[in-house]
């Protein structure tokens, strides 16, 4: 298990090292500059802004400073925030993304896990048929129609909670609902089929009826036996699943208006804000990396079947 | 034989007969399958009526998808001069508008999945017939891709080619298709690969390299057509995540470009003026909502159909 840690770690960097590569020369390609404004400044002060950030420097060069920088942990300053490091833009926005995603991700899996169990254990239902016909839907509306919409019902016509933004700046329950609500949606439906194909299929299996004719009771066959198998294939899902989350918050902070880093990121690739963008690339890159290898180290903790090497 | 013919005449009648009556393929069977399920032949008939709509509706609707009526701006769905949809802020016929934005959203859909289908094919099939030392850099390609944050690629993607193409509907297009196609086949390596290795030791693959046939022509020839079966499932899943992957592009401005739309670009605008013209966010965001039930339900259905184990 230790020996299976240390190499995924070792794989991680290299994989690290190639969506820096990559982000950093894909930017560089990118048209303009971060100091091109509209009111066009003097062209030599232009040029001794860029020498500052050594963008005068061969593309080569920079990579070089940008990864001399990175090593000690120094994401570098803003290119368009004259007084702030990426680190602080980071430090602002993260909390924010971090909550709302997490929030949902907690909600989804709560709420899939509940739904898709029950209808498993009434199959052919109609308690069944009403959560597959919900999740069928949920799957097939974007977080881009559900959020305007949910904003438009509960912020515009029924004034019961704001339509988005934050309470200046500040995060509280009412301006997160909404968002969390909308992100979370999808994933509740994908996560309710998910726990009810795999409850079905650990329902019929031998151990079950073992468990059933040792005259254990409902209860104790249920949640002793049944949901720790039913929920293997979720921790699978769980990575990419929070992969999907933490970049969906992009787009539920762009729906709503709020600061978060997926909003940063627009905003600094829209500007030429290389340093920023670079920033939340790598950011996200390390969690979804970090996160496929939790859900690898819980799979193998809850599979006594899987044995890694 | 032929001496022998007249006693057995009638044997060789039932031979030929039992010739006559054809094995059912492993596809009739699925076909069969497929049409026994409702939902799924509910929509395909929903959804190749849509497709029909989207493809000769504009060209003989009464309105143009770029013609702006000024006197006829923000009007409430009605049938008056045949507006029954309404109009846009601008003054343009939703209708005629909806069905362009379905033209290209569809059109992205298909297309971005046609390049992630041959790039996916072509990379899971050769790694996993090949095998060894280059399936083990192929397959590492591809979970250093996997960990990259999807989206922010196609973002600085676009970001970097949209004043190239400012101006030319086509080539913004065309990169639109290349960057959701060059992220998103992917997965259907890993699935490829791992049906080729099944693949592998089977006879009749055996057969084709004893008899000499070169490697490529295997994966192309024997390889490729038996792995369909869980790639045709993929792709109608992967359409509808193209076609959302295009939307949020457009839903952030990065996507298509004025006067064209899409689907996501018309439920931006109507984000925008929910509060005073809500129609113009329900009617694309509805349609939008019933293509993706279409594709996932077709999905469902293939799945079962042609991988039985479920049932």
């Amino acid at each position: 298990m230790f020996g299976y840690l240390i190499r995924r770690l070792f794989i991680a960097i290299p994989t690290l090292f190639v969506i820096i590569t990559l982000a950093f020369f894909m930017m560089r390609a990118a048209p303009g500059s971060p100091f091109d404004l509209e009111r066009p400044m003097p062209a030599a002060i232009k040029e001794r802004i860029e020498a500052s950030y050594h963008l005068d420097k061969p593309i080569y060069v920079q990579y070089g400073y940008y990864l001399k920088d990175l090593v000690r942990g120094d994401l570098g300053p803003s290119m368009k925030y004259k007084d702030k490091d990426v680190a602080d833009l980071i430090r602002e926005g993260l909390p924010i993304s971090a909550t709302i995603g997490g929030s949902a991700m907690l909600l989804a899996l709560i709420l899939g896990g509940l739904l898709g169990s029950v209808a498993a254990i009434r199959q052919n239902s109609g308690v069944d048929y009403a959560v597959m016909g919900f999740s069928t839907t949920g799957i097939s509306i974007p977080t881009f129609v559900t959020g305007p919409i949910l904003a438009l019902v509960f912020g515009v016509y029924l004034h019961w909670l704001p339509s988005g933004g934050l309470d200046r700046g500040r995060m509280t329950f009412t301006h997160l609902l909404l968002p969390v609500l909308t992100l979370a949606l999808p994933q509740i439906a994908i996560i309710a089929r998910l726990t009810r194909a795999s409850m079905i299929e650990v329902l019929r299996s031998n151990f079950i009826r073992t468990a059933h004719a040792k005259g254990l009771s409902e209860h104790t066959v249920l949640f002793g036996h049944a949901m720790r198998a039913a929920v293997l294939p979720l921790v699978s899902y769980a990575g990419p699943a929070t992969a999907a989350l933490l970049t969906g918050t992009l787009v539920v902070e762009q729906i709503f208006a709020l600061p978060g880093i997926g909003r940063q990121f627009i905003i600094g690739a829209l500007q030429r804000d290389y340093t920023v963008v670079m920033g939340v690339v790598i950011l996200y890159a390390a969690l979804i990396i970090l996160f496929n290898l939790l859900a690898d180290i819980l799979y193998g903790l809850l599979d006594p079947k899987v044995r890694y090497k | 034989m032929s001496a022998m013919t007249g006693n057995n005449a009638p044997l060789e009648a039932q031979m030929k007969k039992a010739l006559e009556v054809e094995g059912r393929s492993l596809w009739q069977d699925a076909r069969g399958r497929l049409f026994r399920n409702k939902a799924a032949v509910a929509s395909m008939i929903l959804l190749g009526t849509i497709v029909f709509l989207a493809i000769f509706g504009p060209m003989f609707w009464v309105h143009d998808y770029d013609t702006v009526y000024k006197d006829r701006v923000a009007l409430p769905p009605s049938l008056e001069n045949w507006h029954f949809l309404g109009t846009d802020i601008q003054g343009r016929d939703l209708f005629v508008r909806l069905l362009m934005g379905l033209r290209v959203s569809l059109a992205v859909g298909l297309v971005a999945t046609a390049v992630s289908l041959v790039i996916g094919v072509l990379w899971g099939a050769t790694a996993g017939y090949i095998g060894g030392r280059l399936d083990e850099v192929m397959m590492r390609i591809v979970d250093v891709l996997y960990a990259m944050p999807f989206i922010f690629f196609v973002i600085i993607l676009m970001v970097i080619f949209r004043d190239a193409t400012a101006g030319k509907p086509a080539l913004n297009i065309l990169l639109i298709f290349v960057a959701i196609g060059a992220v998103e086949w992917l997965t259907m390596a890993r699935i490829v690969r791992g049906q080729t290795i099944t693949l592998k030791g089977r006879e009749f693959i055996e057969a084709a390299e004893a008899a000499g046939v070169m490697p490529l022509k295997i994966v192309v020839r024997h390889i490729v057509p038996n792995v369909l079966g869980p790639v045709v499932v993929y792709v109608t899943l992967t359409i509808p995540a193209v076609i959302l992957a295009e939307s949020f592009l457009s839903f952030i401005g990065l996507g298509v470009q004025e006067p064209l739309t899409s689907l996501g670009k018309l439920i931006n605008d109507g984000a925008k003026d929910m509060e005073t013209l809500p129609w113009t966010l329900f009617v694309p965001g509805i349609t939008m909502m019933v293509t993706l039930f279409c594709f996932n339900f077709i999905g469902d259905g293939l799945r079962d159909a042609i991988d039985p184990k479920d049932r």
